[in-house]
């Protein structure tokens, strides 16, 4: 059994202007020590789907639908106190843009602090050692505790949110963009930092990102999202050679590959679709240069070729037969 | 001194020469009485180079290399501490107000958020028109709007005329950088300085952005100054690379030459560490540790020196020149290194200088 | 969320309020049924006479129809209001945006200046300068605005030093374009709401200080204000007579346009920065809108129903 098991995930926004999807029938897995990077541009509804898992959706969102078995038990089916104690214990996340996330008028030592005393994980005497362990682990000197936010650089900022979301000994982490944002060397060291922690602590990492070359480094396997819904989904190998998905195929081809800079990029024109005006059969068939009569008609079902290698294309489906 | 990296003297269109911006660290009353000695910031600390017509030369370097700064010292949007700039042999740091106006026209700035460029109150035919305004380009309004038709196509916008009355919030990312980069071009500048184009941009849509850049170079011949920190996108559409730090320029040289064998250890570094999207080829990287230290406090030297993993003892006390370490291709590096048969994982480009191709490392299944 | 809603009803209340009072003043001599500023023949039996069929507010101490007085003293008082505020609006407006556009020497300056105006008393300083340069409407209306503009001027100066680090200002600057058109044409528009916010403000100070002046005895003598009836009531002793209803009116009908200004003021502020809501996760139980399922979704094959 799967560490961490979401299927059929739905969740809507509702406006008064109309109810939103942005999110609809996500499945997925994810076992222990394991990373798996959830890729997506702007509007795919990854952010939406995190903020899902964790159950802390703005005030018009809402999860219609579907199932997030953490350790076998279903979370949208706790109670909101039971959930409090499954947040941040079971499954925490590092916020994207540290930057707004910490609260400018309080020490870091002092918000980390605060999600330890408010999960009880340590006696009230030790938490301000738990403090200094937890900022050594993700490379910050214990004695800068005390400091605040804009004292901080970027990098540790990031770090800070890291350590935030180890707090509590998760055994999931959520990272959404962590190395957005950030310069190319320090981003570097935050991919280093997270595999280490992985290694020594036996988390398990759903890296939620835009830039592929991240995923890459980093991941086990690998979901594109496109529209709110599964485009493609296998383990990160496969995805990066064998991709069947038009979008992935075309995703992959539009970043520079640096050990062939000057190989034409692919540039896929028009722009994701709007949540109030999603197509009604596939998400991508509008940008897509391949289509068939169903796609414009018909939502294609998820097909599961190889092992674990699943795709959400009706040209795909056709080749299968 | 200009590196000869830069092309000869008769083909410089546009020259920079010991370029420096320096910010005052204010000292407060308390400092003034005290007489403490006056601290600066080294945002831009000597620069030279110069680029010819037509040319793409890229400027790389991360937050606080002072990139941003020189590309504003160059339009004449910040005055420089010291220093020149001059395009096509006049002086353009001082410049009396009508000819500033004239120095406008012909050297423009592409920014690099699209949400935050663009007037929100202004529709984009009234943001292309403006500047045909304030120059006065146009002869009537036949003329104007033909004019910001062709910027706006000519920007990717098509049919320009859907596009006339939309305001900001009602484009995409993309298109609102089209409208940004469309305002530019009405004016049919010689020179355009693109501080991060792309780098808030969406990476499906960001080749057609490059693609325009390049576009530019080739139908117009505009001189292209190009700022990012991407390498990767840097080599896509650059004809120069200049790597900075701190400051200075540390490497530059022709695009291929300096990925393919890059001679500065920070360059290197930099290399080393780009993400590729390829999980198969997975090359030994050479992270830096701690972050750039502040521009105030440099380091004695070298002022790499103290994360440098190649460090020698003369780097702590001599400050190294720009070398040649190959025709065109210089680097400032009191010890340049052998470009190949490093004992060091060689981080280069091209197949043959080596990947180790390692396994994952956290194996899973 | 029941603030923001509230909020908007308020600025909703206020504009009907104040429309209210302007209606009246425009239709004042068909809403009046007696014109006060006609001589009155009468017998001392009108002096402050109780309310009556004639007269619904009763008369004053020279027989004078208080309701028509009221209604037409709203013309005075709106008058005042708007014109001094308009020139707090032009001169107000203009130094704020010279002083936050250009910096430097030119806003230390006018700053300094504004400062000292910001730092006098402004009533005491009206009723000096009411009292040396005389009574009448355009010098009450010229000394209000003229002491009343430097809110304004230090409200849109914050708000230009907002705008004018935003990116697109730097833009337009890059593209060429004169100082005096980035005011008008880029930080201008984003200023505006500012000042309406402002400016409404300080329509109802206008008002109340245009009152003041003519409840002590510094009004226009020729026109009728709320405050100069209550000047009269007070001096004629309308107080020993307990004649209430020379003496209620006109401040109810002040407190009314007043109160109504405010909370267009406020209503509009809030518009302008809109205030954090309290945190939806208070209301977590809404999120999870699922019905308990009984079995498990397969995770290929046909979309689940439900």
């Amino acid at each position: 059994m799967a560490l961490l098991d979401v299927r059929g995930l739905t969740v809507e926004y509702h406006t008064p202007a109309g109810d939103l999807r942005a999110v609809e029938d996500l499945s997925f897995s994810l076992e222990e020590r394991e990373t798996l990077g959830i890729v997506g541009e702007s509007g795919c509804g990854k952010s939406t789907a995190m903020l899902a898992l964790m159950r802390i959706l703005p005030e018009e969102g809402r999860v219609v639908a579907g199932e997030i078995a953490l350790e076998g038990a279903d979370l949208l089916q706790l109670s909101p106190a039971d959930m409090r104690t499954r947040r941040w214990r079971g499954i925490s996340m590092v916020f994207q843009g540290a930057m707004n996330a910490l609260n400018p008028v309080r020490t870091i030592e002092s918000q980390i602090a605060e999600a330890l005393r408010l999960h009880e994980t340590v006696a009230g005497s030790e938490v301000k050692a738990e403090v200094g362990r937890l900022l050594d682990l993700v490379g910050i000197a214990p004695s800068r505790g005390p400091q605040y936010p804009h004292q901080y650089s970027g990098g540790m900022r990031q770090r800070a949110m890291i350590a935030m979301a180890l707090a509590c000994r998760p055994l999931v982490v959520i990272a959404d963009e962590p190395t957005t944002a950030l310069d190319v060397m320090i981003q570097a060291q935050i991919l280093d930092l997270l595999q280490q922690l992985q290694q020594d602590m036996g988390l398990s990492i759903i890296l939620v990102t835009h830039d592929l070359g991240v995923v890459a480094e980093l991941s086990d396997r690998v979901l594109v999202m496109y529209g709110g819904r599964l485009a493609e989904y296998g383990d990160v190998d496969t995805v990066y050679n064998q991709a069947l998905h038009p979008y992935t195929q075309r995703l992959l081809g539009a970043f520079p590959d640096i050990e062939n800079p000057r190989a034409p990029l692919v540039s896929i024109p028009g722009c994701p679709p709007p949540l109030d005006a999603l197509p009604p059969g596939c998400r991508f068939e509008p940008r897509c240069h391949l289509s068939l009569k169903a796609c414009s008609r018909e939502v294609p079902p998820l097909c599961e070729l190889a092992a674990g290698h699943i795709v959400s294309c009706h040209m795909v489906k056709a080749h299968d037969r | 001194m200009i590196a000869s990296s830069d092309p000869p003297r008769d083909e410089r269109f546009l020259e920079v020469r010991d370029l420096v911006k320096l910010y005052p660290v204010p000292r407060g009353i308390i400092g003034r009485m005290l007489r403490r000695p006056k601290r600066w910031v080294h945002a831009v600390d000597g620069i030279s180079f110069a680029m010819r017509r037509g040319e793409i030369l890229a400027l790389v370097g991360e937050s606080g290399s002072g990139k941003t700064t020189t590309g504003l010292c160059v339009l004449g949007l910040l005055e420089p501490s010291s220093g020149g700039v001059s395009l096509a042999g006049e002086d353009v740091v001082y410049l009396a107000r009508t000819r500033r106006r004239q120095f406008r026209r012909r050297a423009q700035m592409i920014f690099q958020d699209p949400y935050e460029s663009l007037n929100p109150r202004q529709t984009v035919f009234s943001a292309v028109a403006e500047p045909l305004e304030v120059h006065r380009l146009a002869t009537g309004p036949v003329e104007k709007t033909n004019k910001v038709a062709a910027a706006l196509e000519a920007a990717g916008l098509k049919p320009p005329s859907e596009y006339y009355k939309r305001y900001p919030q009602q484009l995409s990312g993309g298109q609102r950088q089209r409208v940004a980069i469309a305002s530019a071009l009405v004016l049919e500048p010689q020179v355009v300085v693109a501080d991060e184009p792309v780098s808030m941009l969406d990476v499906s849509i960001r080749a057609e952005i490059l693609g325009l850049l390049l576009r530019m170079r080739d139908q117009h011949e505009i001189t292209i100054l190009y700022i990012t920190h991407d390498l990767a996108t840097a080599a896509y559409v650059a004809d120069r690379v200049a790597v900075m730090y701190l400051g200075v320029i540390v490497e530059i040289g022709p695009a291929m030459s300096v990925l393919q064998r890059p001679s500065h250890p920070y360059t290197r570094s930099l290399m080393s560490v780009l993400p590729t999207p390829n999980p198969r080829r997975r090359r030994k990287r050479m992270v830096l540790q701690g972050e750039t230290p502040n521009p105030i406090d440099l380091p004695s030297g070298c002022r790499f020196h103290p994360r440098c993993p190649e460090i020698r003892e003369s780097c702590r006390a001599t400050v190294p020149s720009l070398r040649e370490v190959e025709p065109g291709h210089y680097a400032m590096c009191g010890t340049p290194r052998p470009l190949n048969g490093h004992q060091l994982a060689p981080v280069g480009l091209n197949g043959s200088t080596g990947f180790t191709a390692e396994a994952p490392k956290h194996g899973s299944a | 969320m029941t603030q923001v809603f509230v909020r908007y009803r308020l600025g909703g209340l206020g504009l009907v309020m104040v429309a209210a009072v302007v209606v009246v003043a425009f239709l004042a001599p068909w809403l009046a049924p007696y014109d006060p500023y006609a001589t009155i023949t009468g017998s001392s039996a009108d002096i402050m006479a109780s309310p009556s069929r004639g007269h619904l507010l009763g008369q004053d101490d020279s027989g004078k129809d208080v309701l028509s007085s009221v209604i037409y003293g709203s013309r005075i008082s709106l008058t005042v209001g708007f014109a001094a505020s308009f020139i707090v609006v032009v001169l107000g407006a203009t130094v704020g945006m010279l002083s936050g556009y250009a910096g430097g020497r030119v806003d230390m300056v006018l700053m300094r200046i504004t400062d000292a105006f910001l730092v006098v008393p402004r009533l005491p300083l009206m009723l000096v300068v009411i009292t040396v340069a005389g009574r009448g409407l355009a010098n009450i209306i010229l000394v209000i605005g003229l002491l009343s503009w430097t809110y304004m001027a230090r409200v849109v100066r914050s708000q230009v030093l907002t705008v004018k680090e935003r990116q697109f200002i730097l833009r337009a600057k890059a593209l060429g374009v004169s100082p005096a058109r980035i005011m008008t044409r880029h930080i201008l528009p984003q200023v505006v709401p500012v000042i309406f916010a402002e400016a409404t403000l300080d329509v109802s100070y206008a008002i109340l200080s245009e009152a003041t002046l003519s409840f002590l005895g510094l009004g226009d003598p020729m026109l009728i204000s709320w405050g100069s009836i209550l000047n009269r009531a007070f001096l004629r002793g309308a107080v020993m007579r307990e004649a209430w209803w020379y003496l209620i009116p006109p401040g109810v009908a002040l407190a009314w346009t007043t109160l109504g200004l405010t909370f267009l003021g406020i209503a509009l502020q809030e518009m302008i920065n809109p205030r954090l809501k309290t945190h939806h996760l208070f209301d977590e139980g809404k999120t999870v809108a699922i019905k308990r399922l009984k079995t498990r979704t397969p995770i290929l094959g046909e979309a689940p129903r439900f």
